[in-house]
């Protein structure tokens, strides 16, 4: 049997907006992924505890409150000093364009804002765990 | 060190890792749950079953929240959690959402909680749930809370794994008729009615009561695939117990933690009550005989596959979908490797 792909998503931050991680959470479903969902309101350590108990191979943030560029790095650097450094970090949300070379730089995948096909997210997502 | 080395050294990744390797089903799982094996049985398992949105995960994070901070005088144990949530039966997928209702529990050292699809298994639990816990077990911690899936009302499984079997009720489920069926009520060692705020609990409460009191309690063990039935007379116990465990139904309100210490309470007594019984090495004993006969199972079917076609196995189904044969023919011709 094939390992199945196991998927962290997760709303780092204040914003109460989880509709879009919803509908990812429902498309890696039905993709066949296993997709944990921590819920709102979520601190990267708890995220990077969530990720390293779950043992995930992709983490996929939701953030719409404009703080990515302080909770996505903080949620890497958490990954790497748990020993997850091979899990793939996937951001989706608001994101100005100028951030965005600034996120991948920083190790951060996947990068999707409004009107993103899920078929997309998913085919990265096993593109990248190839 | 070894990984088993690291696991049992407390190492959370390597305990994350081998997790995954054992639903995986890979042989360093298959080496892990050998290696790990002398090293459990010290763990008290805990199973909370009940249907979907009854309050299992809020009421889980309360309890293993009180066993982390339990009242002055008491110690503190370390918990460990499986959560299993259903697999789609389309892709195979599954949302695993416990963790929302466990916020309470992060960022303690002492808590470990893992998510898991049912991947298909039927009973409430999955196929390598009973392993996970074992893993759990020889990692160290204490208490081993095992949350089923909404269940409805055949989803027992969990009897057989778990200690101390919590059954949920909520109220406006079901009339006084759902509660004297069989299947999921039969199973619970201790019976909650959560959401006890709400109108009906008191109906709830009831019809509950008016079921055990119709139920002649005595001692009964959940027999792997076969009906429930009476062992052996009870033994001597005192204290009002001579009539085997009367399941106690306790009302809480998850979400603000009422009642929660008292149904610690009772899983304590419960507790108690399997150790001075004889009846935890009675468990024990079918746990581990259930675990057993499940692995052959699934071991003899391995096997037979690997001994069949596919061509074989497509020409029969084909043959028993045009009616040429019988399902029971069909079995047959499988079974003998695609002769009649």
């Amino acid at each position: 049997m094939q390992d199945k792909i196991r998927v962290l998503i997760a709303k780092p931050g204040l914003d109460g907006h989880d509709r879009g991680a919803k509908v990812v959470a429902r498309a890696l479903r039905d993709a066949g992924m296993e997709v944990i969902y921590t819920g709102l309101r979520q601190t990267p350590e708890m995220i990077a505890e969530a990720a390293l108990q779950e043992d995930v191979d992709v983490v996929g943030l939701s953030i719409l409150s404009g703080a990515h560029m302080a909770l996505a790095p903080r949620v890497l650097e958490l990954l790497e000093a748990n020993g997850q450094e091979d899990v793939q970090v996937f951001l989706g949300g608001i994101i100005p364009d100028e951030d965005i070379p600034k996120l991948q730089k920083l190790g951060v995948g996947g990068i999707y804002g409004p009107g993103t096909s899920t078929q997309d997210i998913v085919k990265d997502i096993r593109e990248v765990l190839q | 060190m070894s990984v088993i080395e690291d696991i049992l050294a407390g190492d959370r990744l390597a305990l994350a890792r081998t997790l995954s390797e054992i639903e995986n089903d890979t042989p360093e799982g298959q080496r892990a749950l050998d290696e790990l094996f002398p090293h459990t049985g010290q763990a008290r398992l805990i199973g909370v079953t009940g249907a979907p949105g009854t309050g299992k995960s809020t009421l889980v994070n309360r309890l293993a929240y009180l066993y982390r901070h339990p009242p002055a005088g008491v110690e503190s144990k370390s918990v460990g959690i499986v959560a299993v949530d259903p697999s789609s039966p389309f892709s195979g997928g599954a949302v695993l959402g416990d963790r929302v209702r466990m916020r309470d529990l992060a960022g303690d050292p002492g808590v470990f909680v893992r998510s898991m699809a049912s991947r298909g298994s039927l009973g409430g639990l999955a196929r390598t749930t009973s392993d996970l816990v074992q893993v759990l077990d020889a990692a160290g911690y204490e208490i081993i809370i095992i949350e089923t899936v909404g269940a409805g009302q055949a989803e027992v499984d969990i009897a057989r794994l778990a200690h101390t079997t919590i059954v949920i009720e909520a109220p406006g489920l079901g009339d006084d008729i759902q509660a004297i069926k069989a299947g999921i009520l039969e199973i619970a060692d201790i019976l909650v009615v959560n959401k006890a705020d709400r109108l009906g609990a008191e109906n709830t409460t009831r019809a509950l009561r008016g079921m055990l009191e119709l139920a002649k309690p005595g001692k009964r063990f959940p027999q792997h695939h076969a009906p429930v039935m009476a062992l052996r007379p009870p033994p001597d116990l005192g204290e009002g117990e001579e009539n085997g465990w009367e399941p106690p139904i306790v009302q809480t309100v998850a979400t603000t933690g009422t009642g929660i210490s008292q149904l610690e309470e009772e899983i304590a007594r419960h507790q108690k009550y399997l150790h001075k019984s004889g009846d935890l090495i009675h468990k024990e004993k079918i746990r581990l005989k259930t675990k057993m006969d499940d692995l052959l199972q699934y071991s003899l079917v391995s096997r037979w596959r690997e001994s069949i076609t596919r061509e074989i196995y497509k020409t029969t189904l084909d043959k028993l979908v045009a009616r040429k044969i019988s399902p029971q023919e069909a079995v047959r011709v499988l079974m003998n490797g695609g002769n009649l």
